[in-house]
Formats: structure tokens, C-alpha cells, sequence
């Protein structure tokens, strides 16, 4: 089981990885064992996984510590210190210097102290925002698959015209309109994500409303919320938790983006967004460790989440369209694709 | 075919419809009163007044809307508050930025995505896929402004530094019809910007479209009837293999001309990303309606030509 963001679309694979898993448990008495612990047991032997996880939590125990790093430190995440902060030329300190590890930025800040703390919030957006369109999207898809209609009519096009906006502008203009903060950040995040899960779990959802068991429930009686949210959503586990996964970089990044545009959470909260913007006008780029540092707590994080939803994909092989390759179903026949639910955040 | 078109041309206008209304009503509701921000706190009652009058702001909101709409209809788009321009001159020249950045970075990015797609494709789990997946993951893992900030670090900054002056900073740009070689200059690090990260996905999105299409039946037979692999790959495969890349082309093409936000603020281009970001800081709603239109407009024209583009590419498939 390797690192592979790439569709995996050959049999083979899968057959040599349940040999090999086979030929592993052969001492063991045989078991019936569940999809989800097969899946599991395929995850804890991918090595990919594992340095994605140890990734993840290396952020997440800096995003918890932050705190503790600033009393430690005695250095402040929000307030400028032009005396201790910089040297006698009123120059930032660089990493190492003056008893700041990772240096200084233009205003005295310390910058292991600010990069903690924006570990709290690259985090909590990109968590909470994919919980929230995770959510939204498999309950609007359920409905918009399993009703059909006129429901799914309407809900089909609205996941379309989400989906084909250019999200970046309108979230600058809903920031605009609003002003920046943390609340307004997740909604406009977990707006412009739900979409691509919401269109994935109503194809899933039309597919498997045909199988026997749905007709089974329904002639025993079963009302259309059980068979939606018991029969069906079970079925739905696995590519939504792949999609879940792969959409947590993509929110971090989302918010970094509209932070390093002045519209996300805003000063003084420290996030990395915002320090790279901050810095990148004062100094210039002489002053390197400004922009460098968030850059790769940035990148450690989106890179964790996406080698670790491409292990959770590999283990699980849901066989779905594809979150980053495939985006808008066409009204006609054919392959779905469309833009990259990255779009404006990983292209323009 | 025309029953299509026109069928989704009208949707399209719907949509459009609906955007410039939610943008008109979001703007008066944070701005009550746009006449006395513009002019400006010296200003006495009857200047702000004339403002107002001037404008049309002194008209109920309803009919402010109507004018508006029925300005739109006739394609005037009104003159920018700040910068008292026609606004459709205005994105005239903005548009052209884009225009450029489209141009250049889509073509970098269509050649090198399907470049490392097929290669990988064609050797399932070689050095070459397994290079290629590293190249689709960085892609997909790096923000746009910190790779827009690394090639401004490395190409220009240490480069100039060191001596070696070739690629320009922040803040450059020459029209093509000014000097077209300076233009592309200009443009290098733009284009390797939005070009290396839309590249990845490109790349993902041919290798598995190309590897799902090597294992049918038909190249089978083809390479059991003795034609060169060269043939296979981008004669038979790569035809039927298109189609969704045609698809994400015509949507990231039209993103990028309606606006490359990040990128045209990182290397200071006056686009129209660049110019909607200072158009809502100053609260110019003329110009944020405009930008706004033109973004939604590319996005839509894109989706109905490469919805239509669909029947060409693939004789398959049936309009509806």
C-alpha cells in the first residue's frame, strides 16, 4: 500500500494487498471480520498512514501547547514588542537569535509563539468547516437522491451553481459585506464544500435506493427517514469519510488563503494566513523566516491530511469519483469532472 | 443541439440575474447610505446631497434596482464611484491582465499535467508514476501564495541579488501589444504559478482517465492487431481519455478569467482578481457588481461551451 493520490483503478492491487493481509492473519483462527475492520487493518500496515498521522499530530499537540509555549517563553502571540523583540539596529531577530528559536517578525513577535497559535486556528477551520459541509452534504445528497423530483431538481442545481461559482470572490465579498471573523470564516468554508460531498452521496444515494434491501425495508414498513439515514447512509461510510478526509487540507488552505487576503479571521489573532501577508509587504523577503516558518507548518498540515485521506482511500477503496479529479456532473452522459474543489485556493 | 443552447443560454442568464441581485442587496444592507461615504467627511449636506442626486442614490432602493437592471440590459454597467470610468472600460483593460495569465499559464498547464498523466498512465507503478504522484501531491498540498512567494523568493529575489537580474519582481506588467517579449517576461513566474498547482490536477485527472480507457477491450484489439504502443496511447486511448479533461480545461480557464485573485495580488498584475479586492476596500459598488458578472459570465459561458463541446469530442454523447 503505497502513497498514491491516483485512482487505483486495477483489480490487482487490492488482490495482492488481501493475499498479503490473508497470508498475515493464516495463523489465527478465521473470523468473520467487518469492511471497517479489514479497512482498518490495512491502514495500520500502510506506512504512509502512519507518517501522515505522526504529521497531523506533531500540528495538533503544537495547536494544544501553544499556551504553554507562550508562558514558557514569556513572549505574547498578540502584542508587539519593539524592545525585546528586536535587536539594537531595530531589526527582527532571525531564528536562533536573541533567545527566539524561530526568530522574530517586524513588529517583535515571536514567531514559534504566533505559529502555535495559528496552529488553533488552521486546525479548528479546517475541522469544524468539514464536519459542517461533511454533514450537510450527506443529508442534502441523501434527500436529493432518495426523493428525486422536484426536491432533487432544485437541490442538483444548487449543489451545480455552488460548485461553479468562483468561491474565492464571493467569499471576499460575503467578508466584505460581513467583516472578517471566525464564525463567518467556517460558514463560508462549509458553504463551498458541502457541494462536492452532496452530489457524491446523491449518485451513491440513487444507485443504492434501487437495491433489494431498500425494497425490503419498505415492505416491512420502514418510513423514508429510517431507510435513508439506517438503511442507506451505512453504505455511504466509506467515500464519505475519503471525501471527509481529503476536504480538511482544502478548507486549511481555504482559510489561509482568505487570512492571507486580509478578509478570514483578521488581526491580532495570529493565524498563518495573515503572517504571511503581514510579513511579506515590511520586510521583504531579506527576513526569509517570516514567510518561511508558516509556510511549512502550512504545508506539514495540508500534506498530512492529504497522504493520510489517500492511505484512508486505498484501505477503504470506495471506488467514487474522486474528489480533487472529478467536481460537476454534466446534464449530459458521460464522465463528470469539472474544477478542482482546490480551484481558486490551489489554482488562480 | 440549438434547443440545448438555448435552453441552458437562459438558465445561464437566470443564474447571472440572481448573482447581481444578491450582490446589490448585500451591498446596500452593510451601506445605507454609499453618498456620504464618497464624499467624504469635509463634505457639507449639500454636496453629499448633490452626490446623491448625481448618482441616483436619492431614488427608493427599488427603483435604484430597476434603473440598474434596466442600465445592464442596455450593457451599462455605471461609471465607478472612485474612479469616475465607465465600468465597462474599466474591465476592458483589467480583462486583458487576465486574458494573459489565462492564456500562457493554461497552456503550461495543460502540456505538463497531460505530460506526467500520460507518462504515469503508461507505466502504472514505475519511477515515473510514483514521481508523478509526488508531483500531483506537492500540487495539491502547496497554497497558490506560498509557491507565488517561493518563485518570487528564488527567481527573483536571491537571483537579483546574487547579480543575476532575469526574471522580474512584484508589480510588472507590460501589454502584449506594447511589447509582446516583455509581456511574456512579465508573466513567467504568473504563469509557473497558477500553472504548477492547476498542473497537478490535470496530471491525476489523465492518468486515471487514459488508465481506465487502456483497459477496455478496444486496445486490446488494437494492440492485438500489431499498432505501435505510440499509436495506441495517443490515437486510440487518448481520444476517448479527453473528455473530462476537456471539461476541468474549459472550468479553470474560465476561473482564471474572471479574476486570479491570489495571484494577481502576490505579483501585483492589475487584473481583475487584484482590482475586486481594492474595488470592495473602497467600497465601490459599481465595480465590484461588474467584476463580479464577468467572473459568473466566464464561468457559465464555460460550462455551456464545454457542455456542447461534449457532443464534438465524444460522438457518443447526445444533447438533450
Amino acid at each position: 500500500m503505497s502513497l498514491s493520490p491516483f485512482e487505483v483503478s486495477s483489480q490487482t492491487f487490492v488482490a495482492e494487498e488481501e493475499q498479503s493481509l490473508e497470508a498475515l492473519d493464516a495463523s489465527r483462527a478465521i473470523e468473520g471480520r467487518s469492511p471497517l475492520r479489514l479497512a482498518m487493518a490495512r491502514l495500520r500496515t500502510d506506512r504512509m498512514a502512519w507518517i501522515a498521522a505522526a504529521m497531523i499530530v506533531l500540528m495538533a499537540l503544537l495547536a494544544i501547547v501553544a499556551p504553554l509555549v507562550s508562558t514558557l517563553t514569556g513572549h505574547s502571540p498578540y502584542n508587539p514588542d519593539l524592545v525585546n523583540g528586536t535587536n539594537s539596529f531595530g531589526q527582527p531577530y532571525g531564528p536562533g537569535e536573541g533567545g527566539f528559536i524561530l526568530g522574530t517578525d517586524n513588529v517583535g513577535r515571536d514567531i514559534l509563539v504566533r505559529v502555535a497559535y495559528g496552529a488553533r486556528i488552521s486546525l479548528l477551520v479546517g475541522v469544524l468547516a468539514t464536519l459542517l459541509a461533511t454533514v450537510g452534504g450527506t443529508v442534502l445528497g441523501l434527500v436529493s437522491g432518495y426523493f428525486g423530483g422536484w426536491i432533487d431538481a432544485l437541490l442538483a442545481r444548487l449543489m451545480d451553481a455552488v460548485l461553479s461559482f468562483p468561491y474565492v470572490l464571493a467569499a471576499i465579498v460575503l467578508a466584505a459585506v460581513f467583516g472578517g471573523s471566525l464564525p463567518l470564516t467556517i460558514g463560508v468554508i462549509a458553504f463551498f464544500s458541502w457541494a462536492a460531498i452532496g452530489r457524491i452521496v446523491r449518485g451513491q444515494t440513487l444507485s443504492q435506493k434501487e437495491k433489494e434491501y431498500v425494497e425490503a425495508a419498505r415492505s416491512i414498513g420502514a418510513g423514508s427517514f429510517r431507510i435513508m439515514f439506517v438503511d442507506i447512509l451505512p453504505n455511504l461510510v466509506a467515500p464519505v469519510i475519503v471525501l471527509g478526509t481529503l476536504l480538511v487540507p482544502v478548507a486549511i488552505v481555504f482559510e489561509a488563503t482568505l487570512d492571507y487576503l486580509g478578509v478570514g479571521v483578521g488581526p491580532p489573532t495570529p493565524t498563518w494566513g495573515n503572517m504571511l501577508a503581514d510579513d511579506q509587504g515590511s520586510a521583504g523577503f531579506a527576513a526569509w523566516w517570516f514567510w518561511v516558518i508558516p509556510s511549512i507548518a502550512l504545508l506539514i498540515t495540508t500534506l498530512g491530511f492529504n497522504l493520510l485521506g489517500d492511505s484512508v482511500r486505498d484501505a477503504l477503496d470506495p471506488r467514487t469519483e474522486r474528489l480533487f479529479a472529478t467536481r460537476r456532473k454534466s446534464a449530459v452522459a458521460g464522465p463528470a469532472a469539472g474544477e478542482p474543489i482546490s480551484g481558486e485556493v490551489a489554482a488562480p | 443541439m440549438t434547443r440545448f443552447i438555448i435552453r441552458r443560454v437562459i438558465q445561464g442568464i437566470i443564474t447571472l440575474w440572481v448573482i447581481v441581485s444578491v450582490v446589490f442587496v448585500l451591498f446596500f444592507m452593510t451601506n445605507p447610505d454609499p453618498a456620504r461615504l464618497l464624499a467624504g467627511k469635509a463634505a457639507t449636506v449639500t454636496e453629499v446631497q448633490s452626490i446623491r442626486v448625481f448618482l441616483g442614490l436619492n431614488h427608493p432602493l427599488w427603483q435604484q434596482y430597476l434603473d440598474f437592471l434596466g442600465r445592464l440590459v442596455q450593457g451599462n454597467l455605471g461609471e465607478s464611484y472612485k474612479l469616475h470610468e465607465p465600468v465597462t472600460s474599466l474591465l476592458g483593460q483589467w480583462v486583458q491582465v487576465d486574458i494573459s495569465l489565462a492564456v500562457g499559464a493554461g497552456i503550461i498547464w495543460l502540456v505538463m499535467g497531460l505530460s506526467v498523466g500520460i507518462l504515469a498512465a503508461r507505466r502504472p507503478r514505475s519511477v515515473w508514476d510514483r514521481s508523478a504522484t509526488v508531483f500531483v501531491l506537492a500540487g495539491l498540498s502547496t497554497p497558490t501564495f506560498i509557491l507565488g512567494l517561493l518563485l518570487l523568493y528564488f527567481f527573483f529575489y536571491i537571483l537579483t541579488t546574487h547579480g543575476i537580474a532575469i526574471f522580474p519582481g512584484a508589480g510588472n506588467y507590460t501589454p502584449f501589444l506594447t511589447n509582446p517579449a516583455e509581456w511574456a517576461h512579465d508573466l513567467i513566474l504568473p504563469w509557473l504559478t497558477l500553472a504548477l498547482i492547476t498542473a497537478a490536477t490535470y496530471a491525476r485527472l489523465s492518468r486515471s482517465s487514459l488508465l481506465e480507457v487502456l483497459g477496455e477491450d478496444y486496445i486490446r484489439t488494437a494492440r492485438a492487431k500489431g499498432l505501435s504502443e505510440r499509436r495506441i496511447v495517443y490515437r486510440h486511448a487518448l481520444r476517448a481519455a479527453i473528455t473530462p479533461i476537456v471539461t476541468q480545461f474549459g472550468i479553470d480557464l474560465a476561473t482564471v478569467l474572471g479574476g486570479a485573485i491570489i495571484t494577481e495580488t502576490i505579483f501585483g498584475l492589475p487584473g481583475l482578481g487584484q482590482n475586486v479586492v481594492s474595488a470592495i476596500g473602497r467600497e465601490d459598488l459599481p465595480v465590484i457588481q461588474g467584476i463580479v458578472l464577468v467572473a459568473a459570465a466566464f464561468i457559465v459561458v464555460a460550462n455551456i461551451v464545454v457542455d456542447s463541446l461534449y457532443a464534438v469530442v465524444d460522438p457518443r454523447v447526445r444533447l438533450t
